[in-house]
């Protein structure tokens, strides 16, 4: 009883020899099946989603949210699904059809792809592969790909102008985001996402909180989401690169995009809460499942908790903080992890975490001091432009007369 | 009876190389790129049956994430070539088809002389650790330490001369 899913399997396989199948050919119809089981049940997560995205947007703007249809407004995006699915379906003129069809299930697929490797207990992993952390990067390249699809397929300047933006976003942070990944990969000595879990008897969070923070900031831009949804910004480019799909082939999209949200939650929890565990989880794996969905749960409620209480940014300055911001910390902290990593071999693992805080302690009051200077200096200009070199010609009659 | 591996492959390689001939065929740029991208990810699922995941994701990343996207982004900067009408073969095209026939041949000879294309590949030993033997000879000094020196300076100096590029001088 306290692991069904490995017992299932286990029974399952015992019924499948006594058919006389070949063995080679059970593990085949037991990964199909394994894929099929995951891939649906992460699929009911995700219609769930949209009633816990609505909930918790409506708490953070004072509203409440859909609560009409069943308790709560549990049942609304059964609703909402229906809606979509009887939605009228438009093909916009001079649209490349094959294409802008094919993109929205690879938005959704890429999301569903990443969930192979989250070791979502102790017993349940889709795949051990080595080098799990960079399938991630991988597959987030597909990602990429299917936004580019999607906006170049709808045949609309304004679907191309937010592929693009969100392209250059996706590339950008995918670099900081790809080198945070790799500090947990150093202190665990392994690529493989159970291996880091299993290392995880101090939370990597506390060993790396740099590293964690960088991750989520990643995570966001990724998504797309505020502050960084210069993808979808709705003054200047209507709705990005799925303005022109209706009915259910958006509705993909959206679906990708929460499903996404928690996914990311669900890597953020494996790479710096400890997956899976927590009390108990390792006799009773049943618990490290619900241990695993709380945080990830609560990492997607951190994620909406940015998006609705940012205000967008500008493209420079998306671009300005990922490459001029992000990327040197980054690297600069892998580079201090790497070395005190090899500097203290052998010596007992509290004192490695508390030097491994300690040094993130003393990166971030420098950051802090960097950080705050750039401020004060940026807020100068704003109150005196005249003392401040600009380092664009500025015409007389647009320059700021005076700012009180 | 064929194995699951067999039967994947077959289909696999079936896939890679039809979409490496649309990739040429096709007259519409950016579905050209696509079909490039499933022949490359065709490329990756072999070696995920060479049981080279480092291969595989890695051709994923490079070939898929970053030179793919980097030519979709060019061709759809591009839309007025991005339909190309002009004639898709050349006055060369019968010396091209008999050297690729030629080649093909040969492959063939050698593969019928080679008695080992139906064995089934060596199981992998226990402890076996591809990645960090990969790692470890990259920076060890009697091994690739060279080259992978020489490869981190060209990869240093294009990013430099990028930097260079687009600096924008006053």
């Amino acid at each position: 009883m306290a692991d069904p899913v490995t017992f299932i399997a286990q029974w399952l396989r015992d019924y499948l020899t006594n058919l006389g199948l070949a063995s080679e050919w059970i593990s085949v119809i037991m990964a199909a099946l394994g894929v099929v089981v995951l891939a649906s049940a992460v699929l009911l997560v995700d219609i769930f989603l949209v009633w816990v995205e609505r909930k918790v947007v409506a708490r953070f703007q004072d509203r409440l949210g859909p609560n009409r249809l069943g308790p709560f407004g549990l049942f609304q995006p059964i609703a909402d699904v229906i809606k979509l699915l009887i939605k009228e379906d438009i093909t916009p003129q001079g649209a490349d059809k094959f294409v802008y069809n094919l993109a929205p299930i690879l938005a959704l697929a890429t999301v569903i792809m990443l969930w192979a490797v989250i070791p979502i207990s102790a017993t349940v992993a889709g795949s051990t592969i080595n080098v799990g952390a960079l399938y991630i990067v991988a597959v987030g390249a597909i990602g990429t790909l299917s936004i580019i699809m999607a906006g170049w397929a709808s045949h609309n300047k304004y679907a191309l102008l937010g592929a693009f933006r969100m392209v250059a976003q996706m590339i950008s942070y995918e670099v900081p985001m790809v080198i945070a990944i790799l500090i947990p990969v150093i202190l665990a000595k392994s690529m493989t996402l159970t291996d880091i879990v299993e290392s995880q008897s101090v939370w990597y969070i506390v060993l790396a909180p740099i590293a964690a923070i960088v991750f989520l900031i990643g995570a966001q831009a990724e998504l797309g989401r505020a502050p960084f949804d210069l993808s979808e910004a709705e003054s200047e480019i209507v709705a990005g690169f799925h303005i022109e799909y209706t009915g259910m082939k958006f509705g993909l999209f959206y679906a990708g995009e929460l499903l996404h949200a928690m996914t990311f939650g669900g890597l953020f929890a494996t790479f710096f809460l400890g997956g899976w565990r927590g009390w108990g989880a390792e006799t009773y794996p049943i618990l490290g499942i619900g241990y695993f969905f709380i945080k990830a749960m609560f990492m997607y409620w951190v994620i909406m908790w940015i998006k609705y209480s940012f205000p967008r940014v500008r493209i420079d300055q998306m671009l300005n903080f990922c490459w001029k911001f992000l990327t040197p910390l980054i690297l600069t902290v892998l580079s201090i992890t790497a070395i005190m990593d090899k500097l203290l071999t052998g010596v007992p693992y509290w004192i490695y975490v508390l030097a491994m805080l300690l040094m993130n302690l003393v990166v971030l009051y420098f950051v802090y001091r960097t950080v705050g200077s750039y401020a004060r200096k940026e807020r100068q200009k704003v109150a005196d432009p005249a003392k401040v070199r600009v380092n664009f010609p500025v015409k007389a009659s647009t320059t700021p007369t005076q700012v009180s | 009876m064929m194995s699951p591996l067999q039967v994947i492959f077959i289909l696999v390689s079936a896939i890679t190389l039809g979409a490496a001939l649309m990739v040429v065929t096709t007259r519409n740029m950016v579905r050209a790129a696509l079909w490039l991208v499933l022949a490359l990810f065709g490329v990756a699922i072999l070696f995920v049956l060479l049981e080279a995941g480092f291969f595989a994701v890695a051709q994923v990343i490079i070939y898929i994430g970053a030179i793919a996207i980097l030519m979709i982004f060019a061709i759809m900067l591009t839309r007025r070539i991005a339909q190309d009408p002009g004639p898709q073969i050349n006055s060369t095209w019968p010396l091209a088809a008999v050297i690729a026939l030629a080649i093909f041949g040969l492959i063939v000879l050698f593969i019928q002389g080679w008695d080992k294309t139906m064995s089934t590949p060596p199981a992998l030993p226990d402890g076996f650790a591809p990645l960090s033997d990969l790692g470890v000879a990259l920076v060890s000094a009697n091994q690739y330490l060279i080259p992978f020196e020489v490869a981190s300076i060209l990869l240093l100096a294009a990013l430099i001369g990028a930097i260079i590029i687009a600096w924008d001088r006053k």
